[in-house]
């Protein structure tokens, strides 16, 4: 039903994974260390992302891109949170990975949520990185549906240096590709994030049994670090990593610091107790 | 050639300053802007206008849905239509339309057209757009990318509501009923006459195509630029192979008509100014949600009317006649320049944008008048050897109830 087949270039790897609903491209990095499952957030994940180098130091990483994403073709009979979560299992369990953290930032922190509530005994470690999926009226998650990429780029980062050049929407050459893009990533994420970022992720995540560190940016104003108590208060088990002075993109600001969180995970039983 | 009076139904009281100091016409308007007692009057005024283009002549009477927009005061087509319906006689109830996937269960627009169509005695033109981004994504909550499916998911159900005789389970996708069976049923058999406005989605032509159903581009830019859109449509007619009756395409201009072209410019161009500068003040955010258009449509060109590409606020009164996005002046000159769209774009259907911007109501009835003794005479005849193309239009009950005021006592 699933089955994974690999390229390798000289620095990095690209797996195409096929399961029953969708295929996806794979990113990895490292060689050595515990297997990690890395899911990419709302903006997406490039081959030469610093935080899956500095990952791929202490750990095998597999990062799959969702359909949309990269070369990961769109899927259309991937609709709903469940869809995607039972997506995201299969991909797993395609993978050549053994007892594997289960790693997530923004979007894909909501699905690592997600698929650790929906297969407790499969998946004891998880790392949360400003993760997606409740809501708090009093503290709203911005409409990333509804904003310019400056201003995208602008609630992202609190470091200019880290977000990289940004494209110029005047030219006619970069708007189409850039809209393009946006319709098949955006697109994707919307699936789970449209119009409110909840897909009733507040009535499972107790069913989790992973031990579960929470890593926020202190700044981070897109997805409030008051969500991180919201976290810890339904998980059974968790420690919060709060990361002062960076925002929502802590793994491009600061990736050494969130690799130190997950590896305090390294230790801890992968086996279901 | 059949003429629809259209109106937008815009809120007439914008202020001057309204595009330096509010960010949108649409989706987060001000609603503070709007005001119930001036609103009783503007409806009024509305209704009287497309209760009077019905006495002119008119063939049609349009009204459409929107959303949380200054523009586009008609959250319910279908209430505007019913009012219509009675107060009418002639003319079609050409609502376009309801949007279907904001509609849950989407039977109810089944339900209401057919109610529309027993009323009015088979008058009713059913239109199913897609709906803006706007409306549907930033206003209803629709997932953008999943927007498409549901749409047509609903229009199988609707299209089977009205032409199956007996209760049917449905299972769908997004909509789940175990006995659909719908009562009433429309008049006009198997269904009445299906228009899909479209606002560039190149997929639109195909599925109008599959259906026998007309493609009416509403558009803000007029024929000129509209031109390339509508020969994309007319090749797609042709690679299928179907015939070409101009009747299977419609189109939205704006039109204003005066004794002279000066006079035009002097009664008209404050409130064309209006509604280009004030109206269309959507900002780049809210123009299309990322997913609401496909790739294939992207691919292709096609950007939102309201993307920093399609402005017109800069745009002078002559730049706005010359680029066709207005047809104004003399009923010669609007003859003459009307003869020239449906030419060119072979359209057999005309939405004729009467009323704009905050234009009063007399100004526009002097338009209204105008242009059904002096415009739409020259030009019925266009299209002589389809006209007895009935697929698209309405054929209504030749004996129909004259509504009429009870007195009591």
């Amino acid at each position: 039903m699933t089955s994974a087949t690999a390229s390798t270039t000289a620095t990095t790897a690209t797996t195409l994974v096929h399961t029953r609903t969708a295929d996806l491209e794979v990113l990895t990095a490292g060689t050595t260390g515990p297997d990690i499952v890395f899911l990419h957030g709302v903006l997406g994940l490039e081959p030469d992302s610093i935080f899956l180098g500095a990952l791929g130091e202490r750990a095998r990483v597999f990062a799959p891109l969702l359909p949309g994403f990269g070369s990961s073709p769109d899927a259309p009979t991937i609709r709903t949170m469940l869809d995607v979560t039972l997506l995201l299992l299969d991909v797993v369990e395609a993978l050549p990975v053994s007892n594997p953290i289960i790693v997530g930032h923004c979007m894909g922190g909501m699905i690592a949520a997600e698929m650790a509530a929906l297969a407790p005994n499969e998946i004891r470690r998880l790392a949360l990185i400003a993760p997606l999926g409740l809501w708090l009226d009093d503290h709203q998650i911005l409409d990333v549906f509804a904003m310019t990429p400056r201003e995208i780029a602008d609630a992202w980062y609190t470091n200019g240096d880290a977000r990289g050049a940004l494209p110029d929407l005047d030219d006619p050459r970069h708007l189409e590709s850039v809209l393009i893009r946006n319709a098949r990533q955006l697109g994707m994420a919307g699936k789970l994030l449209f119009p409110i970022p909840d897909r009733g992720l507040s009535s499972r995540l107790a069913r989790a049994k992973a031990d579960t560190v929470l890593i926020w940016g202190a700044e981070d104003r897109y997805v409030p670090p008051v969500y991180a108590t919201a976290f810890a208060g339904l998980l059974r088990t968790s420690t919060t990593v709060i990361v002062p002075d960076t925002g929502h993109m802590v793994i491009d600001e600061h990736p050494q610091v969130v690799v130190d969180a997950i590896a305090g995970l390294f230790s801890k039983t992968a086996a279901p107790q | 050639m059949k003429f629809t009076w259209f109106n937008l139904m815009p809120w007439p009281h914008l202020p001057d300053d309204f595009r330096e100091e509010h960010r949108s016409v649409w989706v987060d308007i001000d609603s503070r802007l709007y005001d119930p007692v001036r609103g009783h009057h503007v409806y009024n005024d509305y209704l009287d206008l497309l209760e009077f283009a019905d006495e002119v002549g008119f063939d049609g009477v349009g009204v459409n849905e929107h959303h949380q927009n200054g523009y586009g005061l008609m959250p319910s087509p279908n209430i505007m239509a019913a009012s219509l319906a009675r107060r009418t006689k002639n003319a079609a109830l050409v609502v376009l339309g309801n949007s279907l996937a904001l509609y849950n269960p989407p039977i109810r627009v089944a339900e209401e057209f057919a109610m529309l169509d027993v009323i009015s005695g088979g008058r009713l033109v059913a239109g199913f757009p897609v709906g803006s981004s706007m409306d549907t994504n930033y206003c209803y909550g629709q997932i953008p990318a999943l927007l498409r499916e549901k749409y047509h998911e609903a229009h199988d159900l609707i299209i089977r509501a009205w032409t199956e005789p007996d209760p049917f389970a449905f299972n769908g996708e997004y909509t789940k009923l175990r006995y659909v069976n719908i009562w009433p049923r429309p008049v006009q058999q198997p269904h009445p006459p299906v228009h899909i406005p479209g606002g560039g989605s190149i997929e639109t032509f195909d599925f109008c195509i599959d259906h026998t159903y007309s493609y009416s581009y509403l558009s803000f830019s007029g024929y000129r630029r509209g031109r390339t859109l509508m020969d994309g449509y007319w090749n797609a007619v042709n690679t299928r192979g179907v015939d070409d009756s101009p009747y299977r395409a419609g189109f939205a201009q704006t039109i204003c008509v005066a004794d002279t072209d000066a006079e035009a410019e002097r009664l008209y161009a404050k409130h064309v100014d209006y509604f280009y500068n004030r109206c269309l003040h959507v900002p780049p955010i809210f123009a299309d949600a990322p997913g609401y258009r496909t790739v294939k449509t992207l691919g292709a060109g096609v950007l939102s009317q309201y993307s920093s590409e399609n402005r017109f606020d800069q745009l002078s009164w002559g730049e706005l006649i010359e680029g066709g996005h207005v047809i104004a002046g003399s009923p010669d000159t609007v003859r003459d320049r009307m003869e020239e769209l449906i030419k060119s774009l072979r359209v057999g259907n005309i939405y004729c944008l009467m009323h704009i911007g905050d234009m009063p109501k007399e100004l526009c009835m002097n338009s209204t008048q105008l242009f059904a003794d002096k415009v739409m005479p020259g030009l019925r005849d266009m299209w002589p050897e389809y006209s007895g193309d009935t697929r698209f239009w309405p054929v209504p009950m030749t004996e129909r109830a004259t509504p009429r005021a009870m007195t009591a006592g």
